[in-house]
């Protein structure tokens, strides 16, 4: 787990890791992504918020192709996303993702969902998968749960074994799509803590959220999205304090008082 | 009631018969029907069009067509050596194949959607999401349709007795041309197909318990 080192202090090389230019999608009459334009450099960590419906979690599952786009471009290390095959397999590799419903692998159990993708995507020898498994499942803190399946453990038990599977992948990225909305109030420290360490060690990452807390703590951006567009995007400190645009406010009224 | 003891190396024959039409069939509609349901959800939209074609052909045309079709227009046109085992087997199955890939995409479609787009996600291929993570969560819903589809084709192969096979259906013929009481000839044969499609159901029930622990 020595890959990433790179740590935040250093200042951030930058080069672009994740770059959508001009994107759009429609979802029947909903135009859900308008001309959207985002870059992302290596090592940074990007917060993406903004009111349901305005596309967040599409553009988070477009980086990787989970949702097609209808137009523009989006570049993963200076490669462009390739059409549905082998290509975009071997691109996503290495591009983690990170879901709202966790999504483990429910016949298997949490050891064999963090080595199914070493071993049989990677082509990684299984002794050394599950090496690096246990290793990963200590770090995100579940290392006793190894044998258990993922339905005998708790929710943000799970969602760490999901970041777990993710890293196990030796991502170049780590998109998170609300990895904490499905969860009890208080497993979702316990995520969010996984995560901050995880931004502290360098990893770039794309984060959906609707914690705001976490967007001051651990983001170098943060991007306000409504209605299909990118609002407005600026360092954490200055979009919290100081939101530019009237829709901005307007969100930040209502979740910051209550 | 001689019928039985007179002719017991004929029926156990047509019982041989039947069990060899049925498994031989059930194996080509087995393997074809899992490669189909592939097709029908794959992303690539030829597959996709073949699989729903080879649905709706087989599905919905009489299987004694199918027969007919196997029996004298395919040694015609394509294959003129085949034996009629070979060509049974063929109809049989992929006649049943439609029919089990329709209960095979049916598990498919009870597995979440995120099992599925997590697998894709950490680089697996589409054969590999299905084979690794989609089927064998699959397994558990498709087990009982299976079994009903399975002893639907034991019962089917007896088409095969009429077309130069010997099965159990083919011995009940012979013997009531030989001047046997036909009722008692009858009784005879649906107790042995009454062995096969009750094994069947015990087999499937088995395997069903199984899956059931497993989780």
């Amino acid at each position: 787990m020595a890959e990433v080192s790179v740590t935040k202090d250093a200042a951030p090389a930058a080069d672009e890791l994740v770059a959508l230019k001009n994107v759009n999608k429609h979802f029947g009459a909903l135009h859900v992504l308008q001309d959207i334009d985002l870059t992302i450099d290596r090592g940074e960590v990007v917060v993406v918020i903004g009111p349901s419906g305005s596309g967040k979690s599409t553009l988070c599952r477009a980086i990787n192709r989970l949702e097609t786009v209808e137009s523009g471009s989006i570049t993963i290390d200076g490669k462009p996303l390739p059409q549905e095959g082998k290509e975009l397999a071997r691109l996503r590799a290495d591009v983690g993702m990170v879901f709202q419903s966790f999504n483990l692998f429910a016949h298997k159990t949490v050891l064999e969902n963090v080595m199914l993708g070493q071993v049989k995507v990677r082509k990684v020898e299984k002794a050394a998968a599950e090496e690096k498994a246990r290793a990963l499942l200590d770090r995100v803190g579940v290392g006793t749960q190894a044998d258990k399946y993922p339905a005998q453990l708790s929710g943000g038990q799970q969602q760490r074994v999901a970041i777990a599977r993710a890293l196990a992948m030796d991502p170049k990225v780590m998109l998170f799509d609300e990895p904490t909305s499905a969860l009890d109030p208080e497993m979702i420290n316990e995520v969010l803590e996984v995560m901050q360490q995880l931004a502290r060690d360098g990893m770039t990452m794309v984060v959906v959220t609707h914690e705001m807390g976490f967007a001051r703590s651990a983001a170098n951006r943060v991007v306000f999205m409504a209605d299909g567009r990118i609002v407005e995007q600026a360092t954490p400190d200055e979009f919290f304090s100081n939101p530019r645009s009237d829709r901005a406010k307007d969100f930040l009224s209502k979740i910051l008082h209550h | 009631m001689n019928v039985l003891l007179d002719n017991l190396s004929l029926f156990r024959e047509g019982f041989i018969g039947t069990l060899e039409l049925t498994g031989a069939s059930a194996l080509v509609a087995m393997v074809l029907g899992v490669i189909i349901a592939g097709f029908r959800v794959s992303p690539v939209p030829p597959l996709r069009i073949f699989g729903t074609l080879w649905v709706t052909l087989l599905r919905n045309t009489p299987l004694t067509l199918l027969f007919l079709v196997a029996f004298f227009v395919v040694p015609k046109v394509l294959f003129p050596d085949l034996d009629s085992f070979l060509l049974a087997v063929c109809a049989c199955g992929f006649y049943t194949s439609a029919f089990v890939a329709e209960a095979v995409r049916s598990g498919i479609n009870t597995v979440p959607l995120g099992q599925a787009e997590a697998a894709r996600s950490i680089g697996m291929t589409f054969t590999q999401t299905m084979r690794m993570i989609v089927l064998p969560q699959a397994t558990r819903t498709v087990v009982p349709p299976l079994s009903s589809i399975f002893i639907a084709l034991t019962k089917n192969t007896a088409i095969a007795g009429a077309f130069n096979n010997v099965d159990l259906f083919n011995v009940s013929k012979t013997l009531s041309n030989d001047g046997y009481d036909i009722a008692v000839i009858f009784l005879w044969i649906t107790l042995a197909y009454l062995i096969v499609t009750y094994a069947i159901n015990g087999l499937f029930r088995l395997l069903e318990h199984r899956l059931e622990v497993a989780r």
